[in-house]
């Protein structure tokens, strides 16, 4: 019987002592979570905002845009980052759930098809990259290339990277299930720097060194629409801007509903020049004033 | 009189503290197991058990039609972890033999605290050197494009399965009465002779134990196989799989339990998948239970 009470009493301080803990005050952090094509520049961003704004704090976290879009829905972050547009599904979800998604879009970005210095090809259709990733094509040759397989190099289902590009170019089709699926941008880059039979999808701003040139023993593809097209690199804003670059989007924030004051300042530093000037420095490019425009509207 | 008193109250005290860590860890394994059937149970009111266990595609965020197989999974898991233990295994009785039976003493005080350093090295640690120095080298060795294969997964989780394996087993070499070798020795037999047809078999039920524990750690390694081993979701084909990339079903509930929406039926199948890992864990360690209990018997 004492064995029992003894027990008894002791259990409950544990859990009473681990409740107390739970419930400690938590610093007001602006937490932002999402898309790892965005989590470098939005980092630097928030580091830019937080030394003109001593006070204001950001946590800027990664784990991909689908991760960024449940975290939103299920209440455990301030702003998504996510580099493609939210699912029907995910929009009726959050509904649902009482979230409310109002976006932003905070830069443009040009995914580029990267190889292997020594492949041969400069440029590839658009239907070309979408077989190969497939798994309908997979020796090099059969696009014009030397005679190697095909390495699928691509991110994992949580990267927004991951369904633009199957909803684009892809045609909505399944990736081959040969498609290594690194965990990162960082990580497919240097999968490609050291498979010369390689190919991968990276966002612009991945592809440069510390002094601004593109990686060496990296060739970004020129990509084509159609056949018989014109091929435009992902570098040339002018074609990123102008939609003749087929794999352009916008890279976005959400928040739910209409933004804290807190929360829209920091996204009125994004998307003003100074914060325009630091995604040209990151590797992406600006926003066009139809798109600032937009996300004026939405802070209000 | 009132000093017995005294001394009766603290020993009740410590064994009621004793008995209330021995029942918390007893409900701390009862509530996982709870938990994880609870969670996962829902999903095979909507996917055939059957179809879950024995389906080759695992493709839940597909636009063509969602997929929860996963046999590829299961056998990639199976492949990396019995690759593992062909390495470590043998390795680790040698070195485990050497340190017991061979080893100068000087050089016992040196491989020792080694090796429980070895066990010390973070599994993130250990998948960086993979991804990073092993991956390039297996890609060299044997003419491959890539190094993120299920060899390099197995080779890194025979380095993190080694020093348990060296432990538990030198260990037993120890405990191995003085008699038998004695005897033995006495009889005429050399050392080797001594070491491989008397003292390895008395210390065998040990051994076991200590593989089995050895399993237990590569079968739910997680990150070191995340980042080494290239996460494709193909189904693993002998033998040329050792050389391909696979995907166990630790890395997958990593990649996507993060991005999932709750209450879902993918959120569900992914705790099913940590149920499984969970019953062939159970599994592994009541066999261990089960050899060391009729070796001893058989001693007696």
């Amino acid at each position: 019987m004492k064995k029992i009470i003894t027990t008894t009493l002791v259990i409950m301080g544990l859990l009473l002592g681990l409740g107390g803990l739970a419930s400690a005050q938590k610093a007001k952090m602006i937490q932002v979570k999402g898309s790892d094509t965005l989590v470098n520049l939005v980092q630097v961003l928030a580091e830019q905002y937080m030394e003109r704004n001593p006070g204001k704090a950001l946590a800027v976290m990664g784990g991909g845009s689908s991760t960024g879009i449940a975290a939103l829905t299920n209440g455990t972050c301030d702003i998504a980052d996510h580099s493609r547009v939210w699912k029907q599904k995910e929009i009726d979800l959050a509904w649902e759930k009482g979230v409310n998604p109002r976006f932003f879009v905070v830069a443009v970005d040009g995914v580029s098809i990267i190889v292997n210095e020594k492949n041969t090809l400069d440029k590839m259709t658009m239907a070309d990259v979408g077989a190969l990733y497939r798994g309908d094509i997979k020796n090099w040759k059969a696009v014009g290339g030397p005679d190697k397989a095909v390495s699928l190099y691509g991110r994992q289902s949580n990267s927004g990277t991951y369904v633009f590009m199957q909803e684009h170019v892809l045609g909505n089709k399944n990736y081959s299930t040969d498609m290594k699926e690194m965990n990162g941008n960082a990580q497919i880059i240097e999968g490609v720097l050291q498979d010369e039979g390689g190919i991968g999808y990276v966002g612009v701003g991945y592809l440069f060194d510390q002094t601004g040139k593109v990686r060496k023993g990296l060739k970004v593809l020129n990509i084509s629409r159609t056949a018989d097209g014109q091929a435009y690199s992902p570098l040339d804003k002018a074609a990123v801007d102008s939609g003749n670059y087929p794999i352009a989007r916008g890279l976005y924030q959400a928040t739910n509903g209409k933004p804290s004051a807190a929360v829209a300042d920091f996204i009125r530093f994004e998307i003003s020049d100074e914060g325009q000037q630091i995604v040209v420095k990151e590797g992406f490019f600006a926003i066009s004033p139809a798109h600032k425009a937009s996300d004026e509207k939405n802070l209000r | 009189m009132r000093k017995k008193k005294l001394s009766k109250l603290k020993e009740a005290a410590i064994r009621a503290f004793f008995f209330t860590s021995a029942v918390l860890a007893i409900l701390v394994l009862v509530g996982i197991f709870a938990t994880l059937i609870t969670t996962a149970f829902p999903v095979f009111k909507e996917i055939n058990i059957g179809r879950f266990l024995s389906g080759k595609t695992w493709d839940p965020t597909s636009p063509e039609k969602a997929e929860y197989g996963i046999l590829s999974m299961i056998m990639s898991t199976l492949l990396v972890t019995v690759g593992a233990l062909a390495i470590a295994v043998p390795i680790g009785i040698g070195v485990a033999a050497y340190l017991s039976d061979v080893a100068h003493w000087r050089v016992r005080e040196i491989v020792k605290p080694v090796v429980e350093i070895l066990a010390g090295i973070p599994s993130v640690v250990i998948g960086f050197l993979g991804m990073v120095l092993f991956a390039p080298t297996i890609a060299k060795v044997f003419h491959v494009p890539h190094g993120l294969t299920a060899l390099n997964g197995s080779l890194l989780l025979a380095i993190m399965a080694l020093p348990t394996i060296i432990s538990i087993s030198e260990d037993s070499l120890n405990a191995v009465p003085a008699i038998y070798s004695e005897a033995s020795l006495a009889l005429g037999a050399s050392r080797w002779q001594t070491l491989v047809r008397v003292k390895l078999p008395a210390a065998l039920s040990g051994i076991i134990a200590a593989s089995m524990l050895g399993m237990g750690r590569a079968i739910g390694e997680t990150i070191t196989v995340l980042m080494a081993t290239g996460n494709a979701r193909t189904f693993p084909h002998l033998p040329q799989a050792l050389l391909e990339s696979v995907r166990t079903m630790t890395a997958n509930i990593a990649i996507e339990l993060g991005e999932v929406p709750y209450y879902t039926t993918h959120y569900y199948a992914l705790f099913a998948i940590g149920l499984v890992l969970f019953v062939m864990t159970f599994i592994v360690n009541l066999v261990a239970d089960v050899v060391l209990r009729k070796y001893q018997e058989r001693e007696q």
